[in-house]
């Protein structure tokens, strides 16, 4: 199954990032034979609408599931439209390990959002 | 003419300063002057004017509705958009309203024709008159909206003055796009500050708005106890004249914080806010 992961560097061995919208890279992974690409988030420089950036990414990926740390409302609203399913991470610390437990069945799939937006309160303009 | 309070930091005094030099001019200006809280986020100039609002229109931006039998999800509308409001996810297009500028682009480039407007509500602005016949308007955003800059933008529009009526604008705090909304088209702007290393930081800011929009600009040093040179240097260096010195004083605290004006507690500033305003007239062309 080809899936994506947030990761902190272009890697296999990076420290996964636990931010969707504005995690570092985006790496799109091959499951069965770890074959792997990374690629810079859209949503990481964004000033707003970052995690719909990433969603868009992640859509346009046509991947089977999607791993990260945290998905904001608008992520979550996005992916889900998308039929992409959300899985968290858990203690993982690299995208290596990330996958293994996902494989395993360990990651928690998530049928809400993990936090409020940024832009609930934040100051845009 | 226009004349504009801020101050980049927020709790400088900016409100007191304005609600002050509005009392303190009223007697002297036929028709008195226009107030306008443009601090739509947390408008609070109406505990000291008191102001009795006759008049209140809901404002808003128009965003995009999708007619799904129509969309080809091409992802036009989602390319065009800069604030990604707009995404198409497989065969599903969603709109983020708050995200959205009312921009108008999604609508306009969609080659079906399958996007219209519809309005989207985020806030109110209210008029009536104020304490010693100030009219009195201002703008405030419903909880949970992120935008502010709407808002101002049509309360600027609604409460238009009459022809040679002075206008005072209490500006956000901060120096971001409401706070441009809300200084441009000024004729001058008053900075408050405090003599603190933030208070400092935020006016070099603020002061750096009013040059970008080639505003004339004068200081008023709030809680102005103590030496704090750093502050008086950088006004020096800039050209900027500090027109007032309020000391740091129990007595100011406990009457603002009771709803006084400063002028109600202390009424010789009134002379003080009418020789400011003196200066700055006399500064400008």
């Amino acid at each position: 199954m080809k899936i994506i992961l947030t990761t902190s560097s272009a890697s296999l061995d990076s420290e996964v990032d636990p931010r969707f919208g504005r995690g570092a890279y985006l790496l799109v992974v091959n499951t069965e034979t770890l074959e792997w690409q990374a690629y810079p988030n859209p949503g990481a420089s964004a000033p707003g609408g970052a995690g719909i950036q990433a969603a868009q990414f992640v859509a346009d990926q046509k991947v089977g599931a999607v791993l990260s740390g945290d998905f904001g409302p608008h992520a979550f609203n996005a992916l889900q439209a998308a039929g992409v399913p959300m899985y968290v991470y858990n203690e993982v610390r690299t995208a290596r390990e990330a996958i293994e437990h996902f494989k395993a069945g360990q990651l928690q799939q998530l049928d809400a959002p993990t936090r409020r937006g940024d832009c609930d309160h934040g100051h845009h303009g | 003419m226009i004349l504009a309070v801020a101050s980049g930091k927020g709790g400088t005094g900016k409100t007191t300063i304005a609600t002050s030099l509005a009392l303190s001019l009223a007697a002297e200006f036929t028709p008195p002057p226009l107030f306008l809280d443009c601090d739509v986020e947390a408008p609070n100039a109406h505990l000291f004017l008191k102001p009795t609002f006759e008049q209140r229109q809901d404002v808003g931006i128009l965003i995009p509705r999708v007619d799904e039998a129509k969309c080809t999800h091409c992802g036009k509308c989602a390319e065009v958009c800069q604030y990604h409001a707009i995404a198409v996810l497989g065969k599903k297009t969603l709109v983020f309203p708050q995200l959205c500028h009312g921009c108008g682009s999604c609508t306009a480039l969609c080659p079906e024709h399958a996007i219209t407007e519809i309005p989207d509500v985020m806030g109110v602005i209210e008029r009536g008159p104020a304490a010693s016949g100030i009219p009195f308007a201002r703008g405030m955003l419903d909880v949970g909206e992120p935008m502010a800059v709407p808002v101002i933008r049509q309360l600027l529009a609604w409460a238009q003055p009459e022809p040679g009526q002075l206008v005072l604008r209490d500006v956000p705090p901060g120096t971001s796009c409401p706070v441009v909304a809300a200084v441009r088209g000024s004729d001058y702007l008053l900075l408050v500050t405090e003599p603190t290393p933030f208070g400092l930081h935020d006016l070099k800011l603020a002061a750096q708005i009013a040059r970008e929009l080639d505003i004339p600009s004068g200081v008023i040093v709030n809680r102005a106890n103590g030496s704090y040179p750093e502050l008086d240097d950088f006004c020096a260096a800039e050209g900027l004249p500090i027109l007032l010195r309020i000391p740091f004083e129990r007595a100011i605290a406990e009457g603002v914080a009771q709803g006084r004006t400063l002028v109600e507690i202390h009424p010789e500033y009134a002379d003080y806010f009418r020789q400011v305003f003196a200066q700055i007239t006399a500064s400008l062309p």
